[in-house]
């Protein structure tokens, strides 16, 4: 018998669960869809996909040719030329333009006065009238464009007749307005990505919830935490194991995501819209660096809410209400354009959604944010870990009944 | 050896074990008898640590579970009242899991493991994933993984519980044997034949007090009756009489 306890080295006891977990939930359908399918995988293609669509429908009202229904085009041959040169094709005219655009038979109508020919060579002001809906917001792209083009055709026209009669077309105009646009074609992007680093947190956030409720809430659930804490290794160090067992899971998440959205990056063409958008193994590395201690910051706050609960589904529930934390800097920064400070790097999530964003931006990270952000999630990683344990000594803990 | 000195165990107002003292010898098999809700699992459960008492001692061959509770649970085998299994795990590995949580090296993880399996004649169930097993099937491999680091001491709650009249005379068999071996068994029950058959030695709990610490034949002369379940009402029964 062995009565003095063990007299050869042993695996230590925080491997043996860290194994014992992950070999366990590796046989588990719904973990492992979870942790490397569906979180990981379905996260950036959606994404991608929605942006590929969106992106797809800019670009084909910029640049496709637009069909407008032009009442009266035998008035105006010229500026019917300066529309097609701005890519508008001109149709047969409509008898009723108000009910074309209600119908949706046409986005915009161009009706064009009868008396335009006479009024046009007596040189004096004419109307032509554009009609439109503007509350179908898809079409407003399609007005802008005919409307810019008509006034565009008015302009020129109005600098040659001053032009005609010895006058400077300046005198027109006193004020200029100079547009100095200092977006980059990369911060254009960072609009349209304002959700990634959130989606990144959720891959995180997924791949470990499973693991998280099932180490913790599940174990006491089929009552065997009870034999478990029966076993001569101090709970901390069991806790520790199950802690890096759903580490490993989430991290995997993380790792896919990323890889992921580096080769659905490449799918999206956002430099065809002047947008640059870089997923590649630099973005990738730094955005890993930022997101380590989430892992572990994630799997201890998981834990610790499931630890709270007494069943499987109580702590699904507590967890489900845990995922909308991280959502709160991801709508905070996208809602109030917030200038970044240097001590929000330090705070959890924020730092990482300000870090994300900035690269997306092409700014890069500078060595003081990069530290603030893993100090601080660190630091706050060290507590929660701490208060956990804590919570495991409790003596409840183990007891199913 | 397990020795309990006067352990006193509350939950709220409630107290659950109110000053427990009994001691378990080696090479015997000791009952814990008493109706349900007399405070048998809270005195198990502070005998292998998983509670601290209020007041009072737990000692296992002479370790203090206050200073050394690692120490303890390293000489204890335990079958808990809880006896959840990792379902996704076969029964085998299950055994291997608290083996190693013991600190077993890998060899003699592997003989252990193969004796027990041989002695508890689970050789058919033992490479199964343990989801969908029979309560005994699932009772045998609660008590091989809580067996596997050859324990001096073993505590079984209700080690019988839930199971038929087959595999209730194979666990008995098996409780024997371990007695055999010259272990410590501490086991609880609320079934007076199996207690009377089995125990050298019984401690009667009632309202979280021991009211009776004595072998079944003197239990018998004790209260004069020849039927073990009757001498048990007449004890039970006298306690509640002093209470009141």
């Amino acid at each position: 018998m062995n009565a003095t306890g063990p007299t050869t080295p042993r695996r230590h006891a925080f491997l043996t669960v860290f194994f014992k977990e992950v070999r366990e939930n590796l046989r588990d359908r719904r973990t492992m869809m979870s942790a490397l399918l569906t979180g990981p995988l379905l996260g950036p293609l959606l994404f991608v996909m929605l942006l590929s669509v969106s992106l797809n429908r800019e670009l084909d009202k910029s640049d496709r040719p637009l069909p407008v229904p032009v009442i009266g085009a035998a008035q105006a041959p010229n500026l019917i030329d300066a529309l097609k040169a701005g890519g508008v094709v001109p149709g047969p005219a409509v008898a009723d333009p108000e009910r074309t655009v209600r119908r949706q038979d046409a986005d915009v109508v161009l009706r064009i006065a009868p008396d335009y020919g006479n009024a046009w060579r007596r040189g004096e002001p004419v109307q032509v009238e554009l009609f439109f809906d503007s509350s179908r917001r898809d079409t407003s792209a399609a007005v802008e464009r005919v409307t810019r083009l008509v006034e565009c055709y008015s302009r020129q026209q109005g600098a040659l007749r001053l032009v005609a009669r010895g006058l400077s077309p300046a005198i027109a105009w006193p004020l200029q307005v100079a547009r100095r646009d200092q977006a980059t074609p990369q911060s254009r992007a960072v609009l349209m990505f304002a959700m990634l680093p959130y989606f990144l947190v959720i891959t995180l956030f997924m791949g470990g919830m499973y693991l998280a409720i099932d180490l913790t809430a599940g174990e006491r659930e089929r009552q065997s935490l009870e034999p478990l804490f029966a076993n001569p290794v101090p709970r901390w160090q069991i806790l520790c194991g199950k802690l890096a067992a759903i580490c490993a899971f989430s991290l995997a998440s993380l790792l896919i995501a990323l890889l992921t959205f580096g080769v659905v990056g490449r799918l999206v063409p956002a430099e065809r819209i002047g947008m640059e958008l870089d997923l590649g193994p630099h973005f990738a590395a730094n955005v890993l660096l930022l997101m380590l201690p989430l892992v572990p910051l994630l799997a201890t706050l998981q834990s610790m809410v499931a630890a709270f609960a007494k069943s499987y589904r109580e702590a699904q529930t507590y967890i489900s209400l845990l995922m909308l934390v991280p959502i709160i800097p991801s709508l905070l920064l996208s809602f109030m354009p917030i200038k970044a400070q240097a001590w929000m790097y330090a705070v959890p999530l924020l730092g990482q959604n300000l870090g994300i964003m900035q690269l997306l931006r092409g700014d890069g990270v500078t060595g003081q944010q990069l530290g603030l952000c893993v100090a601080g999630s660190t630091a706050t990683v060290i507590l929660a870990v701490l208060a956990t344990v804590q919570l495991y000594r409790s003596e409840k803990l183990a007891i199913s009944s | 050896m397990i020795e309990a000195r006067n352990v006193h165990k509350a939950f709220g107002s409630v107290k659950a074990v109110d000053g427990v003292s009994f001691v378990a010898r080696d090479g015997e098999i000791t009952g814990l008898l008493g109706p349900n809700g007399a405070g048998k699992t809270t005195t198990l459960r502070m005998l292998y640590t998983l509670m601290a008492p209020d007041r009072g001692q737990v000692l296992v061959d002479a370790i203090d579970a206050a200073i050394d509770p690692l120490g303890v649970r390293r000489r204890l085998g335990v079958l808990p009242d809880a006896r959840g299994l990792y379902k996704r795990l076969t029964a085998r590995e299950n055994i291997d899991y608290f083996g190693r949580l013991q600190g077993l090296p890998d060899d003699l993880l592997k003989s252990r493991g193969d004796a027990l399996i041989a002695a508890l004649e689970m050789g058919d169930i033992a490479d199964r994933r343990t989801e969908g097993f029979s309560q005994g099937q699932r009772v045998k491999t609660a008590i091989a993984r809580a067996l596997v680091h050859d324990p001096r001491n073993v505590i079984l709650d209700e080690p019988t519980n839930g199971l038929d009249v087959m595999a209730t005379r194979a666990m008995r068999r098996f409780v024997q044997r371990l007695k055999a071996e010259g272990r410590c068994v501490l086991f609880s029950s609320h079934i007076m034949q199996e207690v009377g058959t089995l125990c050298d030695r019984i401690v009667v709990i009632a309202h979280g007090r021991v009211v009776a610490d004595e072998s079944p034949d003197a239990l018998r002369a004790l209260t004069g009756e020849a039927n073990l379940e009757d001498a048990f009402v007449k004890i039970i029964g006298s306690d509640e009489g002093l209470a009141a």
